[in-house]
């Protein structure tokens, strides 16, 4: 089986943001970097499907210099190579963009199975996966809260809807699926893996060339949500609090 | 005719979603032309549900493989299909749709389709023609972008749940036209779907819901769920949890809120020991009125809040039960 992951290093969920207004990006310097969360759980899916069936688990990335710790951790965990596509315009293009420069990177081999992580924790379209999958002109499951493979080459989606409902997908590979978080425990990129990654091959295309037209969209502005609300904050005892809250609400024990 | 705005919806058992019809009211609050295409099959229930509303015109847009092959499922291939043809002939100048997780699966592809550019999740927009500028969080609504689209075509843009009121959408005194197509697909499908399935003894559908009560790692153990419950119960409330409940297996997945969860926007959100990780307050920071009990002052959670109770909410709780029970 022979798997690509696209994976997006993206400013970590647990450190502050800085903004730069001028830039209408983060102040880079003073941000910290990590995997994408659902990204994780995309390698993760790859991973084990490679341990069950062979194969290789190829990683990609488009992103400026700095992403290629990303893919180092990937094949630190596991991954068998890495592609880079290296680009500082990476963080301000729109997914059209993006998906078309991963369907290049991509078209040269015979790919089984492409996972995406369903949605970035910076831009959020969650776009990426279903674009790849229209440029490549590939069947695709997304939002995969399961994922199996068979020998034979049949991937078997469980999809997420919403409202607590699912949906079993069935798709012939060569196809491609866009995975949730929370699908799989993640493994850890052990020390004997980071070893080994330094061995294993990155290879870095530098992007020159954008697709003409495709970039259209623009961050115009960039900043902190305006907080709309006023909160009142309840003091007093648990009664106290209690009493106002529901006299603030109006509140009513249903009937 | 060209222009106007063309607004997808998605069907559910019951009708139409809600998430669709938010969708149109938002259409009809900027004015103009309002056309609104359901791809898929349509029962008479739904087409009804459409045709009544304040809209120029219902398309039902269904599809059909060969020899009937994968008749009545979702097949995203064939809303793709049905989408792209009708946007190329009606020209819309704007088209929305919900950000809802089948928009997931069909809206970028219905983009790379049409050489569009979609632009995903807003909550707004200001300004007009060429000048308009989307509104959408980013950084998991740690930061919100105004965003500019370029080029010829349709403005193609996914709406966030609750970007409009329900009570805002406008039904019509005649009922719009309904007209019905059928594209004959030319290959067999490519993905076989099952009929949807729901897990549990119970389903919830916390988007639907007026009243949540969350829990987040404050409430310590599974046990102390049943005091959230309680409460719940009394409001006539849906239970809903933050990942690490959920994680944890106290409350099943469906009940979660945030970025890898549900995005809710009830009439009234209150979080019991929720600290408010940017990954929570993602999926339910425009409900109405929301609050917060929690025993960290300087929990996030308190920023977008309308009322804060910095205290233990196994005292708090208890004492909100016997006010409601007394009120």
């Amino acid at each position: 089986m022979k798997i690509a992951v696209c994976i997006k290093q993206v400013p970590s969920t647990s450190a502050p943001l800085q903004l730069d207004a001028g830039t209408r990006w983060l102040k880079e310097g003073e941000t910290t970097f990590e995997t994408n969360a659902a990204d994780n759980h995309a390698l993760e899916a790859a991973l084990a499907i490679r341990d069950q069936l062979g194969g290789e688990v190829v990683v990609l990335t488009l992103g400026p210099e700095r992403a290629t710790e990303a893919l180092r951790e990937a094949l630190a965990k596991g991954a068998d190579r890495a592609i880079h596509l290296v680009s500082d315009q990476a963080p301000g293009l729109d997914p059209a963009t993006v998906a078309s420069l991963l369907a290049s990177a991509l078209a040269g081999e015979p790919w089984d199975l492409i996972l995406c992580g369903l949605q970035s924790d910076d831009l959020g379209h969650g776009q990426t996966g279903a674009f790849l999958a229209e440029k490549l002109s590939l069947p695709q499951a997304s939002i995969a809260a399961a994922l199996e493979v068979t020998a034979e080459g049949q991937a078997r989606v469980k999809r997420e809807l919403e409202g607590g409902w699912y949906q079993w997908l069935e798709l012939a590979t060569p196809c491609l699926v866009t995975i949730q978080s929370g699908i799989n425990k993640p493994r850890y990129a052990g020390m004997k893996g980071m070893l080994a990654a330094k061995k294993k091959p990155i290879v870095k295309q530098p992007v020159t060339e954008y697709p003409a037209g495709l970039t259209r969209q623009s961050i115009d502005e960039l900043y902190y949500p305006h907080k709309a609300k006023q909160t009142r904050m309840l003091e007093g005892s648990p009664e106290a609090v209690a009493t106002q809250l529901v006299a603030a609400l109006n509140l009513r024990a249903r009937p | 005719m060209s222009g106007g705005i063309l607004v997808i919806v998605e069907s559910v058992a019951e009708g139409i979603s809600r998430a669709s019809l938010e969708a149109i009211a938002y259409a009809q609050g900027l004015g103009g032309p309002v056309k609104v295409i359901l791809p898929g099959a349509a029962n008479q229930t739904q087409a009804d549900a459409l045709a009544a509303l304040a809209v120029d015109e219902v398309l039902l847009a269904d599809y059909s493989y060969p020899e009937g092959a994968g008749a009545g499922g979702y097949d995203g291939d064939g809303y793709v299909a049905v989408l792209a043809e009708a946007v190329r002939r009606l020209a819309p100048d704007q088209v929305f749709l919900a950000h809802s997780y089948g928009a997931r699966d069909f809206a970028p592809r219905l983009a790379a389709r049409l050489d569009l550019t979609l632009v995903s999740d807003c909550i707004g927009q200001e300004g007009e023609g060429d000048a308009v500028a989307f509104l959408r969080q980013m950084f998991l609504g740690r930061a919100q972008a105004k965003v500019k689209v370029a080029g010829e075509g349709p403005r193609l843009v996914s709406l966030q749940a609750g970007v409009a009121r329900l009570e805002d959408l406008r039904r019509g005194s005649t009922p719009a036209p309904v007209s019905r197509t059928s594209l004959a697909m030319p290959a067999a499908p490519r993905v076989a779907a099952q009929a949807p399935l729901r897990e549990g003894e119970r389903s919830v559908d916390l988007s639907q819901a007026r009243i949540i009560v969350a829990v987040g790692r404050g409430i310590k153990t599974q046990e102390n769920i049943a005091l959230a419950k309680k409460l719940a119960d009394l409001l006539g409330a849906e239970l809903a949890a933050s990942r690490a409940v959920c994680d944890e297996g106290w409350l099943p997945i469906e009940r979660q809120v945030g970025s890898s969860g549900q995005t809710v926007a009830p009439a009234l959100y209150i979080a019991l020991g929720i600290s408010g990780a940017v990954q929570h307050l993602v999926g339910m920071k425009t409900s109405e009125t929301i609050v917060a009990i929690n025993k960290d002052a300087s929990a996030p959670i308190f920023k977008v809040a309308d009322y804060g109770i910095v205290g233990d909410l196994f005292q708090v709780v208890p004492a909100l039960i016997a006010a409601l029970e007394a009120a």
